[in-house]
C-alpha cells in the first residue's frame, strides 16, 4: 500500500509540511526532509521550484526564485533524493508546476519518482480533467497519488468528480486565495469545512492555506484529517535558518 | 484543418486550460457564456455602436502608394493606430467590458507591458464606470511613464509587479494572483490571445472585426475581398489574430506573422518563438514557448515592449506548426529602419511593434501584382522616446 494511505488510516491529525526544493541552499533538501521526520511531521510537500508560479504568494515566489538562483532543477532534485528512502519513511509528496514536468517528460518523471520512493504529487495547474483523460494511468502504473485541490467556490458536482479521480487525499484550500495571502479561519471557512465534512467523500481531506501556528493548525483539524503549512514554513526558514526546524514543529503540534 | 479553436478548447495540440482549481470556476463560468452572450443581439448592438461611435471604427484601410512604389508590390496599410488610444487593443476591450458588465462584474483586472492594452482598459473602465486594477512590471513602469500617466488620469490604478523580471510577464502573473484571491466580483480582462481557454478565442473575436473591415474594404478598392497576403506583428498574438480570422480558411491567402528578434535569434536577447520556443505551458496554455530545458519560463528581449513576451498565444502555435502561416523574425535595428521609412514615405509614425511588420519588404520579395495587407497595429507616440534615443533625433 502506498505509504500515503498507510498514513492516512493512523489515528491521528496529520501535519503536512511544504518547503521549497533548494532554499535557502542548493544542498539543504535532505536535510530538511530528516528533520521535519524527526521531529514529528507526518507528511513532506517537496516543492519543486518554477519560474512562474502563478498560485503562490510573495513567500514561496520567493523562496523559488532564490531556489532557482541556487541552480535548482529537476535532475539535480532527483539526485538529491535518489538515497532518501535509506534514512526517510514517512510519505513524501512532490509539489510542483507541471511545466517542468511535462519538459522532463511525464512518463520519465513519474518512473523516477517511483525509484526514488515518491508516493504522491500536487501539481496544481494540472487540471482535473486533463489528469483523468491524459496521464491518470500512467501516475497509476508508477503507484502515484495525485493530489488535487478544492476551494470554496469548487462545486458540489466537480468535487464528487475530484473525489472520484482521487485516491489518496483531497487538497481543501480553505479560502480563494494564493499561498500565504491569509491567516486563520472566520465563519466562512468553517461553514465551508462543514459543508464538506458533510459530503462524505471517499478520500479524506487534508486543510491548507491559512495555516501558520498550533491554533489554525487545531482550528483546521477539527474539521479535516490533517493540515497542510506552507509559507509560513518558508519564513520561518528565512528568519532563523534551517536549524531550528524543531522548535517551528513543536510550536504547531504543542 | 481547422485553424479555429476545437470545442475542448485546442488549436491542434496547443491550447486548453491549464489553470489551478482557484480559478476554474471564473474560467469555467466565462467559457460557459461567452459565445451565448456575444450572439446575443443586444450585446452586438452595443459592441458595433461603439466599436463605430467611440472607437472610430472602421479603420480606414490605406493604400500606401508610395512604399509600394518603393518595394514594387502593392501594400495596404490596415490603420489600427488611428482607433481611440492609438492600437488595436481597444476593439477587446470594448468586448470585454460588455462581456463583464453582463456576467455582473464590477471589478476589472488587467496586465499590461508597454501600456497600450492597460490604458485600453482603464479607458472602458471609464467609460463604464467601473473600478480597474492594472498590474504592471516595475520595469516597464519605469520605461513607460506616459501610459502609467494615461493609465492613472483615467482613473486605473497601477500596481507594480515585483516579482520574478518585472516584465509584463511577471504582471500576467500578479494579475492571475489578483483573480484567485477576488474571484467572486472581479473579471480579468486579458490584452492578447493567450491564457486559459476561451480566452484566446474570445479576444480573436473581439479582434476580427480588423479582418472582416479589410474585406469589403478591399472588395470597394481592389475588386476583390482576398489579398495575396496578410502579414501583422506577433507578441502574444491579438492583432495579428484579428487580422488573420476571416482568412484562415482561404487558402489562396497566405499568411506572414512576424516576430521580434530583438539582437538577433541567436544572440541570447531575443523574442522569436517560433524559433527558440518549445510546447510548454504559460499563463493558462500550452504553447510554444521560450524557456530553459529544464522548464524555466525564459525572460525573452525585444525593443518592442508589446512583442517582449516568452510564449504566443496557441492559435499562432498551431499556424506555425501546421506551415499555415510563415514566420518571420525581425531584429531591433530593421524595425526601427522599417518604422522610420514609413514616416518619410508615408508621413505615419508607427509603433515599433508595427514597425516589425513593416520590415518583411526589406527581406521579402513580393510580385508586383501581389496585394500585401499589413496591421499597422498602432501609432508610434508611446514610441518617441524609443526613437529619439535610438536615431539620436
Amino acid at each position: 500500500m502506498n505509504r500515503i494511505n498507510q498514513k492516512l488510516q493512523e489515528d491521528k491529525k496529520l501535519l503536512s509540511i511544504y518547503f521549497t526544493a533548494g532554499y535557502p541552499n542548493l544542498n539543504d533538501t535532505v536535510s530538511i526532509i530528516q528533520d521535519l521526520e524527526r521531529n514529528g511531521v507526518d507528511l513532506i510537500e517537496i516543492g519543486l521550484p518554477f519560474s512562474d508560479p502563478l498560485a503562490d504568494g510573495p513567500t514561496i515566489q520567493g523562496s523559488s526564485t532564490q531556489a532557482l538562483k541556487n541552480g535548482m532543477t529537476t535532475e539535480i532534485l532527483f539526485d538529491q533524493l535518489k538515497d532518501i528512502r535509506k534514512s526517510v519513511h514517512i510519505p513524501l509528496i512532490i509539489m510542483g508546476y507541471f511545466n517542468p514536468m511535462l519538459q522532463y517528460g511525464v512518463e520519465d518523471f513519474c518512473k523516477k519518482c517511483q525509484e526514488i520512493g515518491i508516493d504522491g504529487l500536487i501539481i496544481p495547474d494540472l487540471p482535473v480533467d486533463v489528469y483523468h483523460e491524459e496521464y491518470q494511468a500512467t501516475f497509476e502504473k508508477y503507484g502515484l497519488i495525485n493530489v488535487f485541490l478544492i476551494t470554496p467556490q469548487t462545486s458540489d458536482e466537480r468535487i464528487r468528480y475530484i473525489d472520484s479521480v482521487s485516491n489518496g487525499f483531497i487538497y481543501m484550500v480553505s479560502s480563494a486565495s494564493t499561498t500565504g495571502a491569509k491567516s486563520g479561519f472566520g465563519d466562512e471557512q468553517t461553514q465551508y469545512f462543514e459543508r464538506i465534512g458533510t459530503m462524505n467523500l471517499r478520500n479524506p481531506q487534508i486543510v491548507g492555506f491559512g495555516i501558520s501556528n498550533n491554533q489554525t493548525f487545531t482550528q483546521a483539524t477539527k474539521y479535516a484529517k490533517g493540515a497542510i503549512i506552507g509559507s509560513a514554513f518558508v519564513k520561518h526558514v528565512t528568519n532563523e535558518g534551517v536549524h531550528s526546524i524543531d522548535s517551528f514543529v513543536k510550536s504547531i503540534l504543542e | 484543418m481547422n485553424y479555429n479553436v476545437n470545442e475542448k478548447g485546442y488549436y491542434g495540440e496547443f491550447g486548453g486550460a491549464f489553470i489551478p482549481e482557484m480559478l476554474y470556476p471564473n474560467v469555467e463560468e466565462l467559457r460557459q457564456n461567452y459565445l451565448k452572450v456575444m450572439a446575443e443581439p443586444d450585446f452586438q448592438n452595443e459592441f458595433n455602436q461603439l466599436l463605430k461611435d467611440y472607437v472610430g471604427r472602421p479603420s480606414p484601410l490605406y493604400f500606401a502608394k508610395r512604399l509600394s512604389e518603393k518595394y514594387n508590390t502593392k501594400i495596404y496599410l490596415k490603420r489600427e493606430d488611428l482607433n481611440h488610444t492609438g492600437a488595436h487593443k481597444i476593439n477587446n476591450t470594448i468586448g470585454q467590458i460588455l462581456m463583464a458588465k453582463r456576467l455582473g462584474k464590477t471589478r476589472i483586472i488587467a496586465e499590461t507591458g508597454a501600456g497600450q492594452h492597460g490604458v485600453a482598459t482603464a479607458t472602458v473602465c471609464a467609460l463604464m464606470g467601473l473600478e480597474c486594477i492594472v498590474y504592471m512590471g516595475e520595469i516597464d513602469i519605469a520605461r513607460q511613464a506616459p501610459n502609467v500617466a494615461r493609465m492613472k488620469m483615467l482613473g486605473a490604478k497601477v500596481v507594480p509587479a515585483l516579482s520574478g523580471s518585472r516584465t509584463l510577464k511577471d504582471a500576467t502573473n500578479e494579475a492571475i494572483r489578483d483573480w484567485i484571491n477576488n474571484p467572486v466580483n472581479t473579471h480579468y480582462i486579458i490584452g492578447s490571445a493567450i491564457g486559459p481557454h476561451p480566452y484566446p478565442d474570445m479576444v480573436t473575436r473581439f479582434q476580427a472585426v480588423i479582418s472582416e473591415e479589410i474585406k469589403w474594404q478591399l472588395k470597394e478598392q481592389e475588386g476583390r475581398e482576398n489579398p495575396d497576403y496578410v502579414a501583422a506583428c506577433i507578441g502574444g498574438g491579438s492583432n495579428a489574430a484579428g487580422t488573420y480570422y476571416h482568412f484562415l480558411h482561404e487558402d489562396n491567402v497566405k499568411i506572414i506573422a512576424v516576430e521580434a528578434a530583438g539582437l538577433g535569434v541567436d544572440s541570447g536577447e531575443s523574442a522569436a518563438t517560433s524559433v527558440l520556443g518549445k510546447e510548454g505551458i504559460i499563463h493558462g496554455c500550452k504553447t510554444l514557448l521560450m524557456q530553459t530545458n529544464d522548464g524555466q519560463i525564459t525572460e525573452p528581449y525585444s525593443i518592442s515592449a508589446g512583442l517582449d513576451y516568452p510564449g504566443v498565444g496557441p492559435m499562432h502555435a498551431h499556424l506555425c506548426k501546421t506551415g499555415r502561416a510563415e514566420f518571420m523574425s525581425i531584429t531591433d535595428d530593421e524595425a526601427m529602419k522599417a518604422g522610420l521609412e514609413l514616416c518619410e514615405l508615408e508621413g505615419i509614425i508607427p509603433a515599433i511593434e508595427s514597425s516589425h511588420a513593416l520590415a518583411i519588404f526589406s527581406q521579402k520579395e513580393f510580385k508586383p501584382d501581389d496585394v500585401v495587407v499589413m496591421s499597422l497595429s498602432g501609432r508610434g507616440d508611446k514610441d518617441l522616446q524609443n526613437y529619439i534615443d535610438y536615431f539620436k533625433i
